[in-house]
């Protein structure tokens, strides 16, 4: 896990000092909101509803147990007692004072943290495989390649104001468990034939209301150039990219308008020249941080069975488990999404006991996943019934990874200003309505976004939900077929929209249509593409 | 000129700057202003006969200037590059960084507050226009 040195420090304390005026002059009326307002995005700081909200970046999703328990502690001290997890592995807080806002921001600096970026047009938090050092699939960890991204995006100078947000993703196997080809850019590591190490290159991918699965711009980009070429990318994009309306200004736009094909001739020519610059940080620092993830010190000769006898536990591993690199251990998932809880949400002492689980059992490592979930990543097998009860004493023991209860949704019309429409009951109101059957329906992804940004991934679900207001009133659309894995796909919208109740109806009806309809082994994704949407449209509509 | 903020010792260009369009049409000029649409690379043939670059800002959030500033840079223009327009205060270290050397803010700067902006951050992460050498080169020596 890397380690900030007196650099990083240095960098991160600056920028407490930065906005702790930029604060002080807001607050002195020296700065209109207007003028502050793109100064507190850059530091993850939103104007919500109520108050504001403030996004705490999780560089890749990965996390050391000083590093969440400070996350609890700041829910307790500053917040009313919870903190959100986030689709983009972040955290955030929904009830921030603005005063406080820079001693926050100095508290995490103290454990190695920041929000800088975090909002805002400029590069965001690279995310990454949440598995990664951890999945038998990978073929390298990509997490020192994220980082070498997070540094070389922080603070860039040329990249501060682009056109749009701007997303990164890195994963290093075929499984995509990162939504790869929906940021902006997405690299998936791979070795040539010649077993070099490099990154296939997907830009213009993302969500909002113009979804688009990102095309391949470049199918190998070596590893020493790949910092120079995402300069490329991002140069063109920061030149070319529209700015007459916001709602074209991402770079899917450009790269659709111009063609994935010309978009890539122009990053080409980009390269060679910024190839001359030297800009490209050497292999020893790509070393340096590499060493920082050296795996743990795993045991060898560990058992690699699981005691299974009790059934709840038994039923909780078959779900919350992923195969390890190592014999003997396991990465698990801790579901945050009870029945009828908040997805993502978790309470200043889960988070602390989440701290305290980590050090204990996975050599002081956590993860944030996209799915709005945590991940304890090397835990040895034999310690999983101990650990499972402490889980489930907190509430956190939710035996449904990847099942209909384990829904992402947005903030939606309870916090969000953007928002048409409610996310959150209706995630509670399905996760209630399917928890006797989930088991039985195996793995489900549901999304559910409060509006048409997009942040609920609605695009990308098996099952997506859209709220939208249809005169004045909260209204969903159902939308089928999507999935954000090395299968990426976009959902499709069935037809007429539905009331709150009448869409967790909808949500029943496809799913027990899928019930009686699937073959074996068929997950509901297989089941539609193998029948189509039309049988799902006839219980729906018919 | 009041309100312009150099930070080179040479004398300044008395004279306006002219469009990209018009400086291409007329060739003696040296100074020239460059508008977010307009290409940078127009004038890579020119400049060597160029004392002075406006980069104009309409508005702060278009960061087109950034890249052209940039990109007159690795170029090797060495003369004068000034920010126009919507230039505010926090902007100034990331010109900086683009080989920006002077700015003329729509709006007035606090002298003490430019100085104090500018000494903000003790490194910089990635090389850009500013010669400053980058982290990584730091920590490898
Ligand atoms: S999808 Fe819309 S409602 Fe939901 S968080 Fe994003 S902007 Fe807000």
């Amino acid at each position: 896990m890397y380690i900030y040195d007196e650099f990083d420090q240095a960098m991160v304390d600056a920028r407490v000092a930065e906005f702790r005026d930029q604060v002080d002059r807001r607050l002195a009326g020296k700065l209109s909101e207007d003028q502050f307002k793109p100064l507190r995005l850059m530091n993850g700081l939103y104007l919500q509803l109520h108050a504001y909200m403030l996004r705490v970046a999780v560089p890749y999703g990965t996390l050391n147990s000083a590093q969440m328990r400070l996350l609890g502690d700041i829910a307790d001290k500053y917040d009313r007692g919870y903190g959100h997890f986030t689709t983009r592995q972040n955290i955030q807080y929904n009830w921030i004072r603005l005063e406080d806002a820079p001693d926050i921001l100095a508290d995490l600096a103290r454990v190695g943290m920041h929000a800088i970026q975090t909002s805002g047009n400029c590069i965001r938090n690279t995310t990454s495989d949440h598995f990664a050092g951890a999945a038998a699939d990978e073929v390298v960890d990509p997490r020192p390649y994220a980082e070498l991204i997070r540094q070389w995006s922080s603070f860039h100078p040329e990249f501060s104001y682009l056109p749009r947000k701007f997303k990164m993703a890195v994963i290093a196997s075929q499984r995509d468990r990162a939504a790869m080809r929906l940021h902006d850019i997405g690299i998936r590591l791979v070795r040539n034939s010649a077993g070099e190490l490099g990154g296939e290159f997907y830009v213009g991918g993302g969500m909002g209301r113009t979804p688009m699965i990102a095309p391949l711009i470049r199918d190998f980009v070596p590893i020493d150039q790949f910092i120079t070429y995402a300069e490329a990318c991002l140069r063109v994009y920061n030149r070319h990219g529209r700015r007459d309306n916001k709602y074209k200004a991402r770079i899917k736009i450009l790269v659709h308008e111009l063609g994935a094909e010309e978009y890539a001739r122009q990053v080409e020519e980009e390269f060679a020249h910024l190839l001359t610059l030297g800009i490209e940080p050497p292999a020893r620092e790509l070393e340096r941080i590499a060493a920082q993830f050296a795996p743990p010190p795993f045991a060898s000769g560990l058992p690699d069975t699981i005691d299974r006898s009790d059934p709840a536990f038994a039923l909780w591993a078959a779900r919350n488990l992923q195969p390890h690199k190592a014999p003997g251990y396991t990465a698990l998932t801790i579901s945050l999404k009870p029945t009828g809880g908040i997805p993502g949400d978790a309470s200043a002492d889960q988070i602390r006991l989440m701290a305290d689980l980590a050090e204990r059992y996975s050599f002081d490592e956590l993860r944030v996943t996209h799915a709005q979930n945590i991940v304890l990543p090397h835990v040895r097998k034999a310690d999983l019934p101990a650990l499972w009860r402490e889980l489930v004493d907190a509430g956190l023991g939710s035996p449904n990874l990847d099942l209909a209860g384990d829904i992402i949704a947005c903030p939606g019309l309870d916090y969000c200003s953007l928002a048409n429409a409610r996310s959150i009951p209706v995630a509670q109101q399905i996760g209630e309505r399917l928890a006797g059957k989930e088991q039985d329906i195996g793995e489900l992804k549901l999304k559910i976004s409060g509006c048409i940004n997009a942040c609920g991934h609605h695009h990308a679900g098996h099952i997506g939900i859209l709220g939208v207001d249809k005169k004045g009133v909260e209204n969903y659309q159902l939308l089928l077929g999507g999935s954000e894995a090395e299968d990426v796909s976009l959902g499709k919208i069935t037809g007429p929209g539905f009331d709150e109740a009448g869409v967790v109806d909808a949500v029943e009806k496809v799913t027990d249509l899928y019930l009686a309809r699937r073959e074996d082994g068929e997950r509901f994704l297989d089941t539609y593409r193998r029948i189509g949407v039309e049988p799902f449209k006839e219980v729906l509509y018919g | 000129m009041a309100d312009l903020i150099r930070l080179r010792d040479d004398e300044a260009v008395d004279h306006p700057a002219v469009t990209v369009d018009s400086f291409l049409e007329q060739p003696d000029a040296n100074a020239v202003r460059i508008e977010p649409g307009d290409d940078a690379r127009a004038l890579l043939p020119h400049l060597a006969q160029i004392a002075l670059v406006e980069i104009n800002f309409p508005v702060f959030g278009d960061g087109r200037g950034y890249s052209a500033a940039r990109i007159l840079r690795e170029a090797g223009y060495v003369g004068e590059l000034r920010a126009v327009g919507d230039v505010l205060i926090d902007q100034l270290a990331p010109m900086r960084r683009c080989g920006f050397d002077a700015f003329e803010p729509d709006r007035p700067l606090d002298p003490v507050a430019v100085d104090a902006v500018l000494a903000r951050f003790p490194a910089a992460y990635q090389p850009a226009a500013d010669g400053a050498a980058p982290i990584w080169a730091l920590r490898h020596g």
